[in-house]
Order: structure tokens, then sequence, then C-alpha cells
């Protein structure tokens, strides 16, 4: 009976042993082995089951993915003095646990310390540039023409041309930030701009710009379209008069070649006897000019009436 | 949990010979007289442990295994078996279904999209600015799958959020090479852009996530901007408005001018053929009356003469004769009375 108890206590015992000696690592995490605050030996990165002294040894878990930093959105000048949000954010790792454990210890120091980096570095450039530099990563052809405009203005080339664009920015920034973070067994992978936006103030400014530009591109349509109606209207008023005096001027083309033609037969048909041609001609004019309303005054001298005084003379 | 260690110990000391405390914890049972006897006990620890050794994964899963922490395998759909109590643990990843994640709005669906962001924070991921320094509101979702379980699972902490801020990063890099024109008229072609640069990124930072589409929503100018937008659409309508109008004007005037002028031409035509008809006819009628008038020249003259006074005297008004020797007759012919008698 004392044996058995004695043997259940040590039974509890190395159970109780075992189970602290043992600890699992996660896929996802790193973990170094303190004793009595002292690192013991190399960062253990493979995942799964290990062993370290129970109680004597602490085992100190560190994340091995990739990790998020979400930067504090600020109001930041441009170059060309335009106040903007910024938001960045950024993604790290732990590389060198033993020394992130020596001087951050945990992720909430960690963000504290790339918060202290990484905002600098994003305010430096974001000021060095002008806001183009941050909004473009190319200078690809922007096309700002109206569709249905005929003419459109496009705005001097330059201001809408950058210099290194946003990928070189956070590419910087990147590269002004890590070397700073190396020093904390942090390495920085990127920085991205996550937004940009203007601020409340110049925003409105902005929708006034877009608002005047809208308008004066609306007006031009406006105007294009009369002027486009006006040209269709000159045209109709050309059009109907080369149409009416081309026809003037074939109809009178005709009728003087029927007249020439005209012209030509009675100048031959009459041309044989001119005095017989003009006798036979009166006498149709006197029997269609004249009628009842005519008064005849007739004197006894004419051919007509010879007769009346007696035949012979 | 002690369970588990239990049975560890058990596998320890397996393997260096018989575990004699284990008999000494059979003898304990076997002394207290539980009702129905130990083999009750052992039959539900056996169940139990039993019980943790199989997992079923479903159609459109698949299950990760982990052996204390390390990952050792992947397995299919259906029924599969791991090491009991812990040992082994399996985490299912649903590799088929689709996710949206929605930028710029809010659907209707009441889950996780209303809780995260607030309508004040909508507008904020939808104001983008674009290549020209202007503002354009961009909504749009991403929908995803995973494509690496193991990537998914292990390589990044808080993927969502991840996927959320280079969704953002890549859609606003995209939209910041455009001009507002583009932005709006060339949804297509940004989301293609996007999607590309979106996948790039994930590819790069491991997170076994495949982008399926993005789809670019109703992409517009700010509300107070939005009116002068309009603005230009109904100028445009106006200009065709004017334009067809003049055309209007033209269409009724020039083909009606065509066919006026067609018919002055062919008036013109008309009287040429009666002209020259007509002087033919007149010549042929004096060519046939000369032709007989050559034959008796004098009597032909007077016939001529006569028959035309013969059928004109009698048509005409009132006749005077006068003699040729009485000189002053003539003046004393009222004539403009007689003609206001005859009317």
């Amino acid at each position: 009976m004392k044996l058995r108890g004695i043997a259940i206590i040590v039974v509890i015992a190395v159970v109780v042993f075992i189970y602290n000696a043992a600890y699992i690592v996660d896929e996802t995490e790193q973990v170094i082995i303190t004793q009595f605050g002292r690192i013991v030996g190399t960062p253990k990165k493979d995942p799964g089951l290990k062993f370290k002294v129970p109680f004597i040894q602490k085992a100190n878990f560190f994340a091995k993915n990739l990790l998020d930093w979400d930067g504090d959105p600020g109001q930041i000048p441009t170059l060309d003095k335009t106040f903007i949000w910024v938001d960045t954010f950024a993604r790290w790792k732990i590389i060198d646990p033993i020394k992130f454990f020596q001087t951050v210890n945990n992720r909430f120091n960690a963000i504290g310390k790339l918060n202290d980096i990484i905002d600098p570095a994003v305010r430096n450039f974001i000021t060095s540039y002008r806001l183009i530099d941050a909004v473009r990563k190319s200078n690809r052809e922007l096309d700002t023409r109206e569709v249905g405009l005929e003419t459109s203005e496009t705005a001097p080339r330059s201001y809408y041309t950058i210099t290194i664009g946003r990928e070189k920015i956070t590419q910087g920034i990147l590269e002004q930030a890590q070397p700073k973070l190396a020093q904390f067994g942090i390495e920085l992978v990127d920085v991205k701009i996550k937004r940009i936006n203007y601020v409340e103030e110049v925003r409105k400014s902005v929708y006034g710009r877009m608002i005047a530009e809208r308008k004066q591109i609306a007006e031009k349509f406006r105007s294009e379209g009369k002027g486009e109606a006006q040209k269709i209207r000159g045209e109709k008023e050309r059009d109907l008069q080369e149409i009416e005096s081309e026809a003037y001027r074939k109809a009178q083309e005709i009728k003087g070649g029927a007249d020439a033609e005209a012209t030509l037969i009675y100048a031959d048909s009459y041309g044989v006897d001119p005095e017989f041609y003009s006798f036979v001609q009166t006498l149709e004019i006197y029997s269609k000019a004249l009628d009842d309303k005519n008064t005849l005054i007739l004197s006894t001298d004419s051919e007509f009436l010879k007769y009346l005084k007696g035949y012979a003379k | 949990m002690s369970w588990d260690w239990d049975k560890l110990k058990q596998q320890q000391h397996g393997r260096g010979g018989a575990p004699p405390q284990m008999d000494d914890i059979i003898d304990r049972f076997k002394k207290f007289k539980l009702p129905g006897g130990p083999l009750i006990i052992v039959v539900i620890i056996a169940i139990f442990i039993a019980s943790t050794t199989f997992y079923t994964v479903k159609q459109d899963e698949v299950g990760i295994v982990q052996l204390f922490g390390r990952y050792v395998r992947t397995t299919e759909p259906g029924l599969n078996f791991k090491l009991p109590l812990g040992v082994e643990k399996v985490t299912k990843v649903n590799v088929r279904r689709i996710q949206t994640e929605e930028f710029g709005f809010t659907s209707n669906q009441p889950d996780r999209g209303s809780r995260f962001r607030s309508t004040g924070e909508n507008t904020n991921v939808a104001l983008m600015l674009t290549g020209d320094l202007n503002v354009a509101v961009v909504p749009w979702i991403v929908q995803y799958r995973v494509k690496n379980p193991y990537d998914f699972l292990f390589k990044v902490r808080n993927i969502r959020q991840l996927l959320i801020d280079m969704s953002e990063a890549s859609m606003r890099l995209v939209v910041g090479d455009r001009s507002i024109n583009e932005v709006i008229s060339k949804r297509d072609e940004i989301a293609v852009e996007a999607k590309g640069l979106l996948q790039k990124e994930l590819d790069q930072a491991e997170t076994g996530i495949q982008i399926v589409t993005i789809e670019m929503k109703r992409t517009n100018v700010p509300a107070p901007v939005q009116p002068s937008f309009n603005e230009v659409n109904q100028a445009t309508q106006e200009k065709e408005q004017m334009i067809y109008q003049a055309k209007e004007d033209y269409n009724r005037a020039i083909p009606a001018a065509r066919g006026e002028a067609e018919r002055t031409i062919r008036a013109a035509e008309g009287y040429a053929l009666n002209r020259v008809n007509r002087a033919k006819g007149d010549a042929a009628r004096f060519t046939a009356v000369y032709d007989e008038y050559v034959k008796a020249k004098d009597v032909t003259k007077r016939r001529l003469y006569l028959e035309t006074l013969r059928e004109l005297y009698p048509r005409l008004g009132p006749k005077y004769i006068v003699d040729s020797d009485q000189k002053n007759f003539l003046p004393l012919l009222n004539m403009g009375n007689q003609i206001g008698v005859e009317k």
C-alpha cells in the first residue's frame, strides 16, 4: 500500500515534468529558449514537438510569418504645397528573433518602432516630391479627350509628367526605413501607399475646378453644335442657289438651242420669198388683231374700195 | 490535456518495456467497486479516444494536418483518420468557395462588411485621385479563393487585412495612372490591370490566394461634381439635336429644290419641242402655200388678200368710208362717243 502511494506520486511528478519539458512550435511560430532570462542555444524555427529543461528554461514564442503594420493616416504637404492625406501600410517579418527578443521583445513594441521609423520616412518622401509623383506610377499617355468633342486642348504635358512615380517613392521609403529596422531583427518586406486623398479644403477647391472644367466643356459642346448647325444651314443656302441657278442655266440653254433651231427653220423656209412671207403674215395678223372694237375708216383711195367709185381709172 | 500526456508517457515507456506503473493504476481501478465494473470506464475511455481519430472533409474543402504543430499532410474530401488526443490537429480550408470583398460600397449583406466599415469609411475607400488630379469615386469587388491552403494558413498573419490593403493599393495605383475620363469609361481595362497587379503582390507575399475576378462597380465623380458632368452629357445631346435640326432643314429644302430644278429643265425642254415643232409646222405650211403661189403668183396673191378681207371685215366695228376727195369730214366724227355707246 505504501509502495503504491509512492508510485503514484512518482507518476504524477514524471507527468508534470514531461508536460513542462515539451512544447509545440507551430508552423507560424519560432521559439527562443531562455534560462533564467539568458538566451540558450539557437532559435527553433522548425515546427514540431520540442523539449527543454523543465522549469529552468522558458520558451518564448515569436511569429515567423508575414506581419502587418498599418500606418497612421496623416496630413502631409507635397512639394507643390498641396495638403494630402496619406495612408500607408507595410509588411514585416521577424527574421532575427534573438535581436528582436533583446530589443523590442513583443509585437506591440515592434509596432511602436515601426511607427517611429516608417512614418517619418513617408513624410520625408511625400514632402520631397510633387503630388503627381505620389499619384502616378508611369508617364503613360492620359486620355483626356472628350468623346464627341472635335477640338480639345490638352493641359500642359509637364503638369502630369512624373519624375519618379509612386512605385519608386514607396521603394525609397522602404530603402530608408529598412536599415534602421535591421537592428531590431525586423525585415521590412514592403511599404505601400494605401490611400492618398486631398484634405477637405483642398478637395472643395478641386471640386470647384472640376465643375468649372466641365462647364467649359459643356459650353464648347453647345457652341460646336451651333457652329455645326450654321454650317449645315449655309450648305443648304449654297446648294439651293446652286441647284436653282444650274436649272436656270440648263433651261436657258435648252430654250436658246430651240430658238436657234426654229430661227434656222424659219429662215430656210421663208427666205425663199421674203416679200410673199411678209404678205401672208400681214394678212394673218390683220385677221387676228382686228375685231369689232376697232373702228375702220377707209379712204376710197384704198385698194379695197377702189372699185367703189368705179372700176376703171 | 492530461490524458494527452498519459498517452505520451505510455508510448515512451512502451518502447523501453512493460510499464509497471500501468499495472498499478489498473490495480487501483480494480480495487474500486464501481457499479458496472471497471470495464465500462475502459470502454468509455476507448470510445472517447476513438472519436478523436477520424474526421470528415467536405467536398469543397481540404484538411491540413499538423503533427505537434508541424505540417505533415493535406487530406482530400471524405472520411480521414489522424492520431487522437490532439497529437494531430486538423484545420479545414475551403478551397472551392469564392469569397468576396467589397470596396467603396456595401451590398445588402448584413454580416461582416457592414460591421467593419461605416458609411463614412466607405466613401473614403472609393474616393481616389486620378492621374489628372481629379477625384473619382471607384467602388469595386474582389472575388478570390484559396489556391494554396498551406500558404494561406501559415505564411501570413491577418491575411484578410492584407488582401483588403493590397486591393486598395493596387486599385489606386491603376486609377492613379488614368484620367478621370478613362476611369469612368474604361472600367474593364482598369479591372484587368488591377487584377494582374494584385495577383502579383499576393503571390509575392505567399498568401496562397487566387484572385478570381475584380469587378468594377459604377465609377463616378463625387456627388458635388455630378451635376456638371451631367451637364456635359446634356450639352452633347443638345449639340446633336442642333445638328439634327439643321440637317432637317437641309433635308426639307434640298430635295424639293432638286425637284423644282428638274421641273424647270423639263419645262424648258417642252418649250424647245414646242418651239421647234411650231417652226417646222409654220415652215411646212408656208412652203406648201408658196409652192402653189409660185404657180400663179398674181391671182393667188389677190385671192389671199380678198379672202382675208372677206373674213375680216364683217367682224369689225363701225366702218366709215371717206371719199378721198372729201378732206374735212374726218374731224367731225365723234369716235370716242361712238365707242362709249357701243360699250
